[in-house]
């Protein structure tokens, strides 16, 4: 199996220098990601499974351990690797699913949705195909695609987010309950792309709320506990 | 990469357009820059925050060679400049800002000719470059004032009768004008009502994905830095205490000073 990710020690510590004191989040994490794999994390509230996947995002710096990502132009270390470097696997390698649509106001949700495509070089009416092909995929209604998200319901703006989030097939995809605020259509719209994506080999990596949603793509789980080191992946049958 | 990680090896081998090593400034007793350095990559946004006085403004009238440091060197990857941008006379900067850098100020009055038109002020950049034929100057004013999304009925109006959100678009169409390198500005929407300060940050915004511009955006205003930018270098007392990814640098603040002043936006 092609490894995408490998992560190895991987420690997050929250310094809050206002109260002069430090927020353990988790410590000592180890696992693999391979290709077409989905790796379900699970555990209480709180227990840091949100704040994990922003640290392989690196929205949070990790203090300690590695992330090798398997990039297509080499191996590098997310965790000590140059902003800029970064930046661009996001734009091409790794995408963020978040549970809330984060659009600048005044741009159209068509526009938004093709905003990945437009930044990967697409030409604009390419990109905007694709953006009405996926709006309408997740159930966002014409009238709507030139309309501002800003101003849609929390479900529609989430069906803008997926749409923007999932356009572009990705090696990695981090998913942060994703399903959250989500109607019956538009869940089963997602767990299809998902599905397709994994058939293509995409990796990934995912809290959902309810996991039942996604219960026949998960291959693993990653139980996370409070402040205990976890040494191996429970192989969990699902 | 972070200002507190170790230096790492490099994934892409993109050159930095921009890269200012080792700027120390000192007015009278006033330490205005301490050993700063800074990278801007070509069609990324660098954000700059900080307080008044924390430097970040003399940074930028360096990087527009406005004025030189008392060390410290400044290199522009682009093809016949010297190795320092500082070793440059004062025609040469005047060309080099002409042809390749483009800026807006905080204040019009820094950048246009109040009483002169406005397709006047922004034909004057192009005057600078060298172009003479009227019909040229007036359609590449137009262009530029369009692309600024500027009232073209109102471009031989002058600043002075025009709102501060015009003024602003004349002073961006002056900047693009000749399509620079990159784009530097200082607090561009400081002053302006919340409303038409929206307007001009989406202009930009449009202006930056459609084109690819790289920009270096000052401001103490953290919605606009978080709105505009993709990396962010946070700056007091003349030092720079963190620099990051945007999301990084607000989600997680790794300075005690970053820290306090993300809080106090939240």
């Amino acid at each position: 199996m092609t490894t995408i990710l490998d992560v190895q020690g991987l420690t997050k510590t929250f310094e809050m220098h206002h109260l002069g004191q430090s927020l353990p989040a988790f410590e000592d994490l180890s696992f693999t990601l391979h290709a077409g794999e989905f790796l379900l994390l699970s555990g209480p509230n709180g227990v840091g499974k949100s704040t994990l996947l922003r640290t392989l995002y690196r929205s949070y710096l990790p203090v300690a351990g590695h992330l090798w990502f398997h990039s297509r132009e080499g191996v590098i270390d997310m965790a000590n690797a140059a902003d800029i470097d970064v930046a661009h696997l996001r734009r091409t390698e790794i995408g963020f699913v978040t549970q809330f649509l984060n659009a600048r106001p005044r741009v159209a949700a068509e526009e938004i949705v093709a905003e990945p495509m437009r930044l990967a070089g697409y030409g604009r009416e390419e990109a905007l195909e694709q953006a009405r092909h996926w709006l309408a995929a997740f159930g966002v209604k014409p009238d709507l695609w030139r309309a501002y998200p800003t101003t849609f319901s929390g479900g529609e703006q989430q069906k803008v987010n997926l749409a923007r989030a999932l356009i572009l097939p990705q090696r990695m995809l981090l998913l942060d309950e994703p399903t959250a605020s989500l109607d019956k259509g538009a869940r089963a719209a997602l767990v299809a792309r998902l599905a397709e994506l994994k058939a293509q080999g995409v990796a990934m990596i995912g809290v959902f709320h309810h996991p039942g949603d996604v219960a026949a793509l998960i291959d693993r789980e990653i139980p996370l506990k409070p402040k205990t080191p976890i040494e191996e992946i429970a192989d969990v049958a699902l | 990469m972070s200002a507190l990680m170790k230096e790492a090896p490099r994934l892409v081998r993109t050159q930095p357009l921009m890269e200012l090593s080792g700027l120390s400034k000192t007015y009278g007793n006033v330490r205005a820059l301490d050993d700063v350095s800074a990278r801007v990559y070509p069609g990324e946004v660098l954000g700059i925050v900080g307080e008044s006085g924390s430097g970040k403004s003399t940074l930028l009238r360096m990087m527009n060679l406005e004025e030189s440091p008392d060390t410290g060197r400044y290199r522009l990857d682009l093809p016949e400049l010297p190795e320092d941008l500082f070793t440059l006379d004062r025609f040469e900067r005047r060309m080099l800002r002409a042809r390749r850098i483009g800026i807006v100020y905080q204040n019009p009055h820094l950048g246009l000719l109040m009483k002169h038109s406005s397709s006047g002020n922004v034909a004057e950049r192009l005057l600078v470059a060298g172009e003479r034929r009227f019909a040229v100057l007036r359609e590449k004013a137009q262009v530029a004032l369009e692309a600024s999304e500027f009232p073209i009925p109102r471009m031989d109006a002058p600043p002075i009768e025009l709102s501060g959100g015009m003024q602003q678009r004349v002073q961006l169409a002056k900047a693009i004008a000749l399509e620079p390198a990159v784009l530097l500005l200082d607090e561009p929407t400081t002053g302006l009502d919340v409303s038409v300060q929206a307007l001009v940050l989406d202009t930009l915004k449009r202006l930056q994905q459609e084109r690819r511009i790289t920009m270096v955006l000052v401001s103490h205003d953290l919605g606009v830095i978080r709105t505009m930018a993709d990396r962010v270098m946070v700056m007091r007392h003349g030092r720079v205490v963190e620099e990051g990814l945007a999301d990084q640098v607000f989600q997680d603040p790794q300075h005690a000073y970053t820290q306090q002043l993300v809080h106090a936006k939240l």
